[in-house]
């Protein structure tokens, strides 16, 4: 018998029952449905937490002050400053794996325009720090090394901060106060968004770190009251960045075998890893869990392929009457079972899709819907149904034709 | 060459202990283009005797040589390739696929046998049109009256063009106008040169074929040629149905016969 032709019959048996049809496939509807949703949410945070870090910068090490110990009369690390500017200029001269290395010397400040005031972070730095981070202005220009030299009241603004101050007016070449000091505004950094933990990196302001000593933290110290940026030479090299970061400063530090590290390293691209890992190893777990609703469709469908079979055993007795052989009937069974799944595939891929968009638009969460999960979840489908249609399709093929004929 | 050679064919049922010889050694022979009718009492082995001349069923003893090819030696496959090509089956409760057009019932056996659409649909319609039922091709099978399901399912056997037609009681559900109508078909269909096998209990039908056997527990008791009556004639005899006293229901109200694909409610 041709193949359309026994799909045609499939279709027509479907659809003869139709509310019968439908709720044999809702388990392979929710199922696909599930894993598609899960998979679309799971792949879309974690292409947003990637491109968070991302954002953060490229080989990426932050080295801060103070021991990872917390325990003892010692506070936790970035209290008690142990790094110095020799220490900076060290790692920039010896650590052949260091690209860039910067300082970022913070405090919280109140910015004021001449109508509107908001508190920030303020950050002293120089210009390799906007390099670590691969930041660039997105208007008028970012700091320059000559503006550290000079100890230049100039500033450069994060978007938040001149949307909070300026609304729609042009800041460049205006005055902002900060901590009643004046600084020309030069620049305005691209918008960078959230940070993996949700922080606006856009709320934020930079002065050349000179002028920050000088102005705002007051006096010029041996230590730095900040942490370290380091770029590393590449992706590859963070790590060997890190143990020569490490060495150098313990080295300096005079620290022996037995002593912890006064300092720590924060490995922004290990981290991004771990994370990304996390977010693979949910998605996973995720899609596991709509694949075994998948399976209880499965069950579903050779539970009603039975009780179809049964039904239509005179039916069975005819067709083999009139000459269908043993393969006819397995076909028209299985292609039953088959059409059955796949349709409940494409409605679920179609649920999943819905629910994927509805998700995103209503908690504002990133939904990523893949094509090949698409694909293998309608393929899986159809194997659920070849699968758990055979049983109940050699079934009816092995029927004997009398008996078949006969049955009441 | 015969077309049926039985050589002592028997068919025990066990049930548990008790064994049912539903047939004991039968040997009968039937030529080709011969139109027999068989009689008997109820459980006297007819149906049985007809489900393996039809490859419907197998025999517990004896040989069966159809067309001279020896049956038993015959797998799953291949009996219902026989099924397909040699034989048309008219069964008692017509048999048809409910919820299903006439043309789409009498298409059945050619879409097993592979027949293109186009010449499927042609010789189906052809087949409606040789039963009478030219104006009934779309109506489906729960539309139509007994005698109009019947008429498909004749058409559905005679389609394929076979060699032999096996009817189980095939008027036992009808009235008497709608019983001739039927004979007269199969009356055509033996002319037109196939064999025709006709299970009745009614001796007005046995009347119409040319051989009539008799069994009785199994076994053939007699088996006697005859002069056939002519069923046109009878049917030009009895008044349409219009004008005659309300005997049985009116050929044109569906009649209820458990059709095949029907769900059926469970009884045990
Ligand atoms: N599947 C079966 N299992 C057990 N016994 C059976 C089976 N089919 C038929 N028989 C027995 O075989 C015998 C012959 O049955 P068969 O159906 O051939 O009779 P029949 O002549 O067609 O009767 P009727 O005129 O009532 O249709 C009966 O005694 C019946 O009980
Ligand atoms: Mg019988």
């Amino acid at each position: 018998m041709i193949p359309l032709e026994t799909f045609r019959v499939a279709l027509r048996a479907l659809l003869r029952n139709k509310m019968r049809s439908f709720l044999t496939v809702l388990g392979i509807i929710i199922g696909v449905g599930a894993v598609i949703a899960m998979v679309a949410i799971g792949e879309g945070a974690k292409a947003q937490v990637e491109a968070s870090f991302a954002s953060m910068g490229s080989n990426l090490l932050i080295v801060l002050p103070g021991s990872t110990q917390s325990s003892g009369a010692r506070g936790g690390f970035g209290t008690m400053p142990t790094l110095t500017w020799d220490d900076l200029a060290a790692i920039r001269r010896e650590a052949p794996a260091v690209r860039y290395a910067a300082v970022q010397l913070r405090s919280n400040a109140q910015l004021m325009s001449d109508d509107q005031n908001w508190a920030t972070s303020v950050s002293g730095t120089s210009p390799e720090y906007f390099l670590i981070r691969s930041w660039k202005a997105a208007r008028g220009r970012s700091l320059l090394d000559s503006d550290v030299d000079a100890s230049a009241k100039v500033v450069v603004l994060g978007q938040t901060v001149v949307d909070k101050l300026y609304g729609a007016v042009d800041p460049i070449g205006q005055t902002v106060r900060i901590k009643n000091i004046p600084f020309e505004i030069v620049g305005v950094m691209e918008k960078k968004g959230q940070s993996p933990m949700g922080q606006d990196y856009d709320d934020c302001a930079f002065v050349p770190q000179s002028t920050f000593q000088s102005k705002i933290q007051g006096g010029l110290q041996k230590f730095i009251s900040g942490t370290i940026f380091i770029g590393a030479t590449s992706t590859d090299s963070t790590a060997r960045a890190e143990t020569q970061v490490t060495d150098l400063l313990r080295d300096r530090h005079h620290l022996d075998s037995a002593a912890d590290d006064d300092f720590s390293i924060r490995n922004l691209t290990e981290m991004a890893n771990a994370q990304a890992d996390g977010m693979r190893t949910l998605t996973t777990l995720l899609a596991s869990i709509a694949g075994v609703s998948l399976l209880v469709g499965g069950i579903g469908i050779m539970n009603i392929m039975l009780v179809s079979v049964t039904e239509r055993t005179r039916e069975i007795g005819v067709r083999m009457a009139v000459g269908a052989t043993p393969l006819n009937i397995l076909l028209q069974f299985l292609v039953e079972a088959l059409t059955l799944a796949v349709a409940g595939g494409l409605v679920g891929v179609a649920l999943g899709i819905f629910t994927a968009g509805r998700l995103a638009a209503k908690f504002g969460w990133p939904t990523l819907v893949r094509p090949d999960i698409v694909l293998i979840s309608v393929c899986f489908s159809g194997l659920v149904g070849v699968v758990f249609g055979l049983y109940p399709a050699r079934k009816a093929s092995q029927l004997d034709p009398i008996d078949a004929l006969r049955y009441e | 060459m015969p077309l049926i050679e039985l050589d002592q064919v028997s068919k025990v049922y066990r049930m548990g202990d008790v064994e049912v010889h539903a047939l004991r050694e039968v040997s009968l022979t039937v030529e080709e283009r011969d139109f027999v009718a068989v009689m008997g009492s109820s459980g006297s082995g007819k149906s049985t005797l007809m489900n393996i001349i039809g490859c419907l069923d197998r025999p517990t003893g004896g040989a069966y040589r159809l067309d001279g090819a020896e049956v038993s030696r015959l797998d799953r496959r291949q009996l219902a390739g026989v099924r397909n090509k040699t034989l048309g089956f008219v069964f008692q409760s017509f048999n048809l696929l409910s919820r299903t057009s006439a043309l789409e019932n009498v298409e059945l056996p050619l879409l097993y046998g592979g027949v293109p659409a186009r010449e499927r649909h042609r010789r189906a319609s052809e087949a409606l049109g040789r039963v009478g039922l030219a104006d009934r091709v779309h109506h489906r099978s729960n539309e139509m009256s007994g005698g109009q399901q019947q008429r498909v399912a004749v058409a559905r056997a005679l389609v394929t063009r076979p060699r032999l037609i096996l009817a189980d009681e095939p008027t036992g559900n009808l009235d008497s106008r709608t019983t001739v109508e039927i004979m007269v078909l199969f009356q055509e269909l033996a002319t037109a040169g196939i064999t025709i096998l006709l299970v009745t209990h009614e001796p007005d039908v046995a009347a119409y074929a040319s051989r009539v056997l008799v069994m009785r527990d199994g076994r053939v008791r007699t088996d006697e040629r005859q002069r056939a009556r002519r069923a046109v004639d009878d049917l030009a005899a009895t008044a349409p149905p219009d004008e005659e006293p309300p005997k049985g229901p009116p050929d044109d109200e569906p009649r209820k016969a458990p059709p095949a694909d029907e769900p059926r409610k469970a009884s045990a």
